[in-house]
């Protein structure tokens, strides 16, 4: 097969607008995007990156003719093969929609239908377009489940959705995207809600089927460090503009602007070790747990704290460490086992322990949308740990909401508003604030940073970090990522299916020789630099060869 | 809240509810003729001296039409009112404790509901003494049971949600976290139900009226008022029908209140958007 050298698809100055409905004002339109330029030749792939709201899902639905709800492409042309699409009727974007140009949405889960078995949903589309016949597609699809890498590809697609893994579904529905034997497809996020040992296997499963099969991507992510392994272009969007445009050694190891730079460079942050064990806040000892008495999750785990530090509890999901917090909380009373509290025991439920137990432990959720009440204002949410644990009201009880939002380095201006009303990041600091009126020893943070923006998240972690600094106070820190490990943690936990596999201070738990599991987790972790997927995937084969 | 943000839609039923409340309070003072008081001929048509002509025994229709508001909107309002207190406390503490309790509450319930109301109701009427309280007490248990069975669903989709689990990790008590927590993020829900039960009570009351249970006469109550004259249809008697169209007006009123209400309460910045 010969190169060609013009260009699958080429965008040209992009425009697309939204209608918004202000409350008490009349509707009006908004540019949710200007100005975006791109071309994409066979065979290449680009990678769009900016964080939540920066429009990069819209620029690649846009290649499909498609705007979510309310958004219309005015301005621009988007080609392909020299056919404008946003000129095409229905029936012309009909026949070019699953056929030409495909779609991997984020959540594979949600995207397939469960009534139906995956083999049937992922030749549908090329057998509607008359492509190819049902024989023929059912061929392509066992090939192409051999090439993802899934297991048993010939029976594979007799199994229904809830019958496989996140990471296997995940690529069905890439399966699905290439069936038809398409030009060009959008991946959209496809790795984000996947743990980092199964993402490693879809990104190289996902690379792999792209080099086999010669069609070119975009692919859409926040991760700059996952799309520096399988694009050969990347643009940086932020607020519906272009913020750099290149190839991805450029933006990797040259980036020209700030943004950008930030972006590289935000996992970085180090935190220097605290050693000092010798003021113990929080002793595990041999817990156990299970739900409903008959689902054990938690099997004998064990593990300290000292006052003042920051104990990082490292698993993929299902590997038990959320148990643990609850089990901490009091929330699920172990059935085994005992939680040390400053040189005290606590009782195991939550209605057995004092409120003075109650104030000394906070927690700070995962989605901080949930976490609050919608109905209170930023001076309630905060003020209620005031008025509650310190019986603080009037005139003193607002200026410590005050000294709060100082602390977590929001304003005034924040006090009377809805949780709707702030971003993502104001959230869960306003979250954070409500753990801290407390005044505890130790807060639970789980997964709290991982909703958010690379860039608003490592904001999150520093003012963590300036707190502890400020109040002596420890945090047990749940999270999947070993970047944030490395950010923030004195010691670590590392859990396995209910078991802790690695214990011990940071420097120990993170240098080799590691145990099987941790070497793996480790090892997934995407790095930001050209070549890391194919050097991991090349160690591995010769492990594997040398076995 | 600013008053010009008020739909005209609200500001017609607010104002259907004050002239009925109105109505309810000057009685004595603005109906021409006294409530029982026999002024002219049956069913004599609307003319000059009676607007809305008179009634089965001659009495003046709009006089009574005034008086009955007072015992109409008092026990719709009252009988509506407890009946939200009481299905609201009860399911919400069934869907915060769970367990034994919501199993004993939530049994307790599908088994007042698996009797027909009316009968229920004709029953117990019938066996105690007949004074407005009564009545009235009555009316709002059972029409607590539906109250309940919705305010439990609604609660329990919002007691799973981590709110509720960081106001139990503080240590709030149950009425904290059913007040506090719950009750706000399931007003749309209610609201809709109040407006809705509310005119069922006026419809029920009007039926118990109609059967003889309700308010007892001479005094005038709606429903009654329809009993009384429901024979004048047959002969183009319009008189049963003044009555008919003033429960069906407030009931119209109410609910235009409600949706407005129902629709600032999702509309709050924050707000889950239901409804």
């Amino acid at each position: 097969m010969h190169e060609r050298l013009q260009s699958l698809l080429s965008v040209r100055d992009l425009k697309i607008e939204a209608k918004i409905y202000p409350q008490g004002e009349a509707p009006r339109d908004v540019t949710i995007l200007e100005g975006v330029s791109f071309d994409l030749k066979k065979g290449k792939v680009l990678g769009l990156i900016g964080e939540s709201g920066a429009g990069k899902s819209t620029v690649g639905l846009s290649t499909l003719g498609y705007g979510r709800g309310g958004i219309r492409i005015t301005g621009g042309e988007v080609l392909l093969n020299g056919q404008d699409i946003l000129k095409l009727g229905r029936s012309g974007l009909r026949s070019l929609r699953g056929a030409k140009v495909c779609y991997v949405a984020q959540s594979a889960a949600a995207a397939f239908n469960p009534a139906h078995r995956l083999g049937e949903q992922v030749i549908e589309a090329s057998v509607e377009h008359g492509i190819m016949s049902r024989e023929e597609a059912r061929e392509r699809a066992v090939y192409l489940f051999r090439v993802l890498g899934l297991p048993n590809p010939e029976s594979f697609g007799e199994r229904y959705p809830h019958q496989v893994s996140g990471g296997q579904l995940q690529r069905a529905m890439t399966a699905m995207a290439l069936c038809p034997n398409p030009e060009l497809i959008v991946f959209d996020e496809p790795t984000t809600a996947l743990d980092v040992t199964t993402q490693i296997d879809v990104l190289a499963a996902i690379k792999h089927a792209i080099e086999e099969t010669g069609i070119a991507a975009l692919y859409i992510t926040h991760d700059l460090a996952v799309v520096a392994q399988v694009a050969d272009d990347i643009m940086v969007l932020r607020n519906g503009k272009t913020v750099e445009y290149g190839t991805a050694q450029q933006i990797i190891e040259a980036p020209k602007e700030d943004y950008t730079r930030a972006l590289v460079s935000v996992r970085e942050m180090q935190h220097e070790e605290a050693v000092d064990q010798s003021r113990p806040l929080l002793r595990l000892d041999n817990i156990n747990a299970a739900y409903s008495n008959v689902l054990q999750v938690l099997f004998g785990v064990s593990m300290h704290l000292p006052k003042g530090q920051t104990l990082a509890i490292v698993g993929e999901s299902g590997s038990g460490k959320s148990t643990l917090a609850r089990v901490i909380t009091g929330l699920l009373p172990p059935s085994a086992g005992k939680i040390v509290f400053d040189g005290e025991e606590l009782p195991k439920a939550l209605a057995q322990r004092t409120r003075e137990h109650l104030r000394r432990i906070q927690m700070i959720y995962q989605i901080a949308d949930t976490a609050m009440n919608p109905r209170q204002t930023v001076r309630d949410i905060i003020g209620r740990p005031l008025s509650f644990y310190y019986g603080m009201r009037g005139r003193r009880k607002t200026e410590r909401v005050g000294e709060l939002l100082e602390q977590i380095e929001m304003g005034p201006q924040f006090l009377d508003r809805y949780p709707a009303e702030l971003s993502g990041g104001q959230k869960q600091r306003v979250a954070i604030a409500r753990a801290l009126a407390a005044k505890p020893d130790l807060i639970l943070c789980d997964e709290p940073t991982s909703a958010l923006d690379p860039l608003v998240a490592e904001g999150i972690l520093k003012l963590l970090m300036r707190l502890q600094a400020e109040t002596e106070v420890s945090y047990v820190f749940i999270t999947h990522d070993i970047a944030i490990v490395r950010a923030i943690a004195d010691s670590v936990a590392v859990m396995h299916r209910g078991k802790l596999v690695r214990f011990g201070p940071r420097h120990v738990a993170l240098s080799p020789p590691f145990d099987d599991y941790t070497d793996l987790l480790l090892k997934s972790v995407p790095e930001m630099r050209i070549g890391w997927l194919e050097q991991v995937l090349k160690t591995r084969r010769m492990a594997s060869a040398g076995n | 809240m600013r008053l010009r943000d008020i739909p005209i839609t609200a500001w017609i039923g607010i104002a259907g509810i004050l002239l009925a409340c109105f109505c309810a309070i000057f009685a004595p003072w603005i109906a021409p003729h006294g409530e029982t008081e026999i002024v002219g001929n049956v069913w004599q048509p609307p003319d000059g001296q009676f607007v809305f002509g008179t009634d089965n025994l001659g009495r003046d229709i709009l006089s009574r039409l005034i008086y009955g508001t007072r015992t109409t909107l008092l026990v719709a309002l009252a009988a509506t009112l407890i009946s939200f207190s009481l299905g609201i406390v009860l399911s919400f503490t069934a869907a915060t404790s769970r367990g034994v309790i919501d199993q004993i509450l939530s049994r307790f319930n599908d088994l007042m509901m698996s009797i027909p109301t009316l009968i229920f109701a004709l029953v117990v009427l019938a066996v105690l003494p007949q004074n407005i309280v009564i009545l009235i007490l009555v009316m709002a248990i059972l029409d607590s049971t539906r109250v309940y069975r919705l305010g439990r669903a609604v609660a329990l989709d919002v007691a799973v949600m981590d709110f509720v689990e960081a106001a139990k990790l503080r240590g709030e008590g149950r009425s904290w976290i059913i007040f506090r927590e719950i009750l706000p993020n399931t007003l749309s829900p209610l609201l809709a139900e109040f407006g809705l039960r509310f005119a069922f009570s006026i419809l029920f009351l009007s039926t118990l009226s109609f059967l003889g249970l309700g308010i007892q006469p001479p005094a005038a109550d709606w429903g009654g008022m329809v009993k009384d004259n429901k024979d004048g249809i047959i002969f183009g008697i319009s008189a049963a029908l003044v009555p008919g169209t003033a429960i069906a007006a407030l009931a119209i009123c109410v609910n235009m209140v409600v949706d407005w209400l129902m629709k600032r309460t999702s509309s709050l910045k924050g707000g889950r958007g239901d409804a």
